[in-house]
């Protein structure tokens, strides 16, 4: 493959038309431990956010409360306030299957369906009422596959087990199958820390290219990637987010002495 | 990434090295060696266990897989069988047929006259042998008039002689075969008259007092007809609330309650579920005593726990990244369970089920309360008729005094046993299935 895209947060590039995804003190407990403290985070329209922070600091779990995951999980609990487009999503009348149909999400392990690559892309669409004739699920399918880079890879093996493809292939799969729902928002789980860095290079072309069209929130280990990919980082430790801005700013000029900390590699 | 690793070679002096000393190694190889050799004990052991159990019932059971024929020379003269000549088979049918066989064999051996002696002769052969010549005849209206040669059955004494069971060198009084019965037994042998030939019966008939008249085939069919209720049940039931329990149940102290007694039942005698059915089926509900419907519900009571147990293990077992995937794609838990989960988790309970339905195939303590012990010789033709089924089967004929139900009951078990492995088999193949569409 193409060795390429180390891409610049080019910070100039669309953007900012108002927030997509607003956190106001957010708090989440798992039974009586409070995992996160007052969190209020904005996250830019067609902007890649990165979450990051060491082992264990909440930026998961924030993430997992963007789309409700954490509902289920018995003994957690949420209080504050995020919206989408303005909207409570913790509202008790809002339909969390439509929720999560607009905020997709991509987890940390590639969790392909046991199913053909096809039927792994067809689901989301499937489910949702979409492409009700073979044809237009064809063209979904192949639209989903081509934006996740992966097309070429598998358009001979879309009766094949999703499971047999590599590691890398499967996690773009995992994406395409996200996008295939056509959501506002993607939630990525440290979606290369289970990937080689060739396979990781494709998939943070792929979230550069995805921008265009969905609002990216990424959690990642790897500074180096949350640099390569975000416009706008955000660091978290033990619970609470310490630091937001754009990304540029925060790797070079990090006004906590934690983030710095952290960026130098001096702990996390 | 850069390479971090690098050589500290002025630590090494401290560093305790490993104990590499043959000693030890020979000590690990000799408990791994050790472990191994338990195990394959272990292994040989259960398999000669099962060898000595598969043999001791082959060996007792295969001889009732034969029946001993004689061939009997039968009279069929017109005035006895048809006097008017109406060739009407209710008119044949009617016709004295034990007189017409009786006389036929009394002719053999003109020298028996007394009465007792008679009696002992006609005893030789089945109390069956009767029809059998009027279902011959019946068959073939032609012989009508002429003498035909016509096999019967023996009597299952005389069987049981045939087989080598019963010693001719004992004394007279202990043996159930006497000495004239012997001599009469041998000049018909001598004649050639006497074959053993493949048992039929046991495969197409239901229960019966008399041993070479005994089959299976009730029982066969009433372990059917009662598995199919029991599978109907507990199948469903048992799913459902294996799905219910592991997937949308709040977990509070009310469904910890429910997984303690449920793993509680499980272990609960199975007589006790006997009791159960007969006081609440038979004697609230009024259903039918000894019916199929009743053991099949009473067996599906039984078997929920193992199902319902064997079920959550397997839905346990579905990875959680397979739910998160079909959540995170805006699939709602129902859609995530039914498309996805349990699909996964259907071979885990199709093995759960088909491992409570041998239990439910094996089970006679619960059926013995709801009267399915009852000697029932029709062949039961639908779930509310009387039955029995196959361990009571084998429990009658074990405890039957003639000799001959010894092997019938080896031959039931080798019946049973068959069963089984089809019933294992099936879940093998259905599991196989289920496992390719993945």
């Amino acid at each position: 493959m193409v060795e390429n895209a180390i891409v610049d947060s080019d910070k100039n590039a669309s953007t900012n038309r108002g927030p997509k995804m607003i956190s106001e003190n957010t708090n989440v407990f798992y039974g009586d431990k409070q995992a996160l403290f007052d969190i209020n985070l904005e996250i830019g329209q067609n902007e890649v956010t990165a979450l990051i922070g060491p082992s264990g600091c909440g930026k998961s779990t924030f993430l997992r409360c963007l789309n409700r995951m954490n509902d289920v999980i018995d003994i957690c609990r949420v209080t504050g306030k995020i919206t989408l487009d303005g909207d409570d999503i913790y509202d008790p009348a809002l339909d969390v299957v439509q929720l999560r149909a607009r905020v997709g999400m991509v987890f940390q392990k590639p969790n392909p369906f046991p199913k053909s690559v096809y039927d792994n892309i067809a689901y989301g669409p499937r489910i949702h009422g979409v492409g009700n004739t073979k044809a237009e699920l064809d063209e979904i399918v192949q639209s989903s596959l081509e934006r996740a880079s992966l097309w070429n890879e598998v358009k001979d093996r879309l009766d094949e087990p999703g499971t047999g493809l590599s590691g890398g292939q499967q996690q773009r799969l995992c994406i395409a199958r996200a996008i295939a729902v056509n959501p506002e928002v993607i939630l990525m789980d440290e979606p290369c820390s289970a990937l080689d860095p060739i396979a990781t290079a494709k998939i943070e072309e792929l979230i550069d290219e995805l921008r265009m069209n969905f609002t990216i929130v990424i959690v990642t280990h790897s500074m180096q990637q949350a640099a390569r990919v975000s416009q706008r980082t955000a660091f978290f430790h033990l619970g609470e987010l310490v630091e937001v801005g754009d990304t540029a700013e925060i790797f070079t000029n990090p006004k906590d002495d934690r983030t710095q900390g952290y960026i130098t590699g001096r702990f996390g | 990434m850069t390479d971090m690793t690098t050589p500290k070679a002025e630590r090494a002096a401290t560093i305790r090295r490993p104990d590499l000393s043959a000693a030890r190694i020979n000590r690990r190889y000799g408990a791994e060696k050790r472990f191994r050799a338990y195990g394959l004990l272990a292994i040989g052991a259960a398999i000669a266990m099962l060898a000595i159990l598969l043999f001791s019932i082959v060996s007792k059971g295969y001889s009732a897989f034969v029946q001993t024929y004689v061939q009997l020379e039968v009279t069929l003269t017109e005035a006895e069988i048809d006097p008017d000549r109406t060739g009407d088979p209710e008119v044949i049918r009617n016709a004295n047929w034990r007189k017409i066989t009786f006389e036929s064999l009394r002719a053999e051996f003109p020298d028996v006259k007394s009465r007792s002696e008679t009696r002992q002769l006609f005893g030789m052969i089945s109390g069956n042998a009767p029809i059998a010549v009027r279902d011959y005849v019946l068959d073939n209206p032609d012989a009508i008039g002429t003498t035909a040669s016509i096999w019967v059955k023996v009597s299952d004494d005389i069987d049981t002689f045939n087989k080598g069971f019963i010693d001719r060198n004992l004394e007279e009084d202990d043996r159930r075969v006497k000495d004239n019965e012997i001599v009469w037994f041998d000049t018909l042998d001598g004649q050639g008259r006497v074959e053993a030939k493949f048992n039929t019966t046991l495969f197409t008939s239901g229960d019966s007092r008399e041993p070479e008249q005994a089959g299976v085939l009730g029982a066969v069919v009433g372990s059917l007809l009662t598995l199919i209720i029991t599978l109907v049940l507990s199948f469903p039931i048992g799913v459902m609330a294996a799905v219910y329990l592991e997937e949308f149940a709040p977990k509070n102290r009310l469904t910890d309650l429910i997984e303690v007694n449920i793993n509680n039942l499980a272990a609960v005698p199975s007589i006790v579920f006997g009791l159960l059915g007969l006081a609440v089926f038979l004697n609230f509900f009024g259903l039918p005593r000894s019916a199929p419907v009743v053991g099949g519900m009473v067996l599906a009571l039984m078997t929920l726990p193992t199902i319902i147990i064997a079920s959550r293990a397997a839905l346990k077992a579905v990875p959680p990244s397979i739910r998160e995937a079909a959540l995170g794609l805006g699939a709602s838990r129902l859609q995530a369970v039914t498309h996805h989960v349990l699909p996964l988790a259907m071979p885990g309970m199709l093995t759960g089920t088909i491992i409570g339905m041998a239990q439910a195939l094996g089970e006679t303590a619960p059926l013995l309360m709801i009267g399915m012990v009852a000697f029932i010789v029709d062949i039961p033709s639908g779930f509310t008729d009387p039955a029995t089924v196959l361990p009571v089967q084998i429990f009658l004929w074990a405890d039957a005094p003639q000799r001959a139900f010894v092997e019938r009951t080896s031959a039931a078990i080798m019946v049973l046993l068959t069963f089984l492995v089809c019933m294992n088999l099936l879940a093998v193949l259905l599991r196989k299935r289920f496992e390719r569409r993945w």
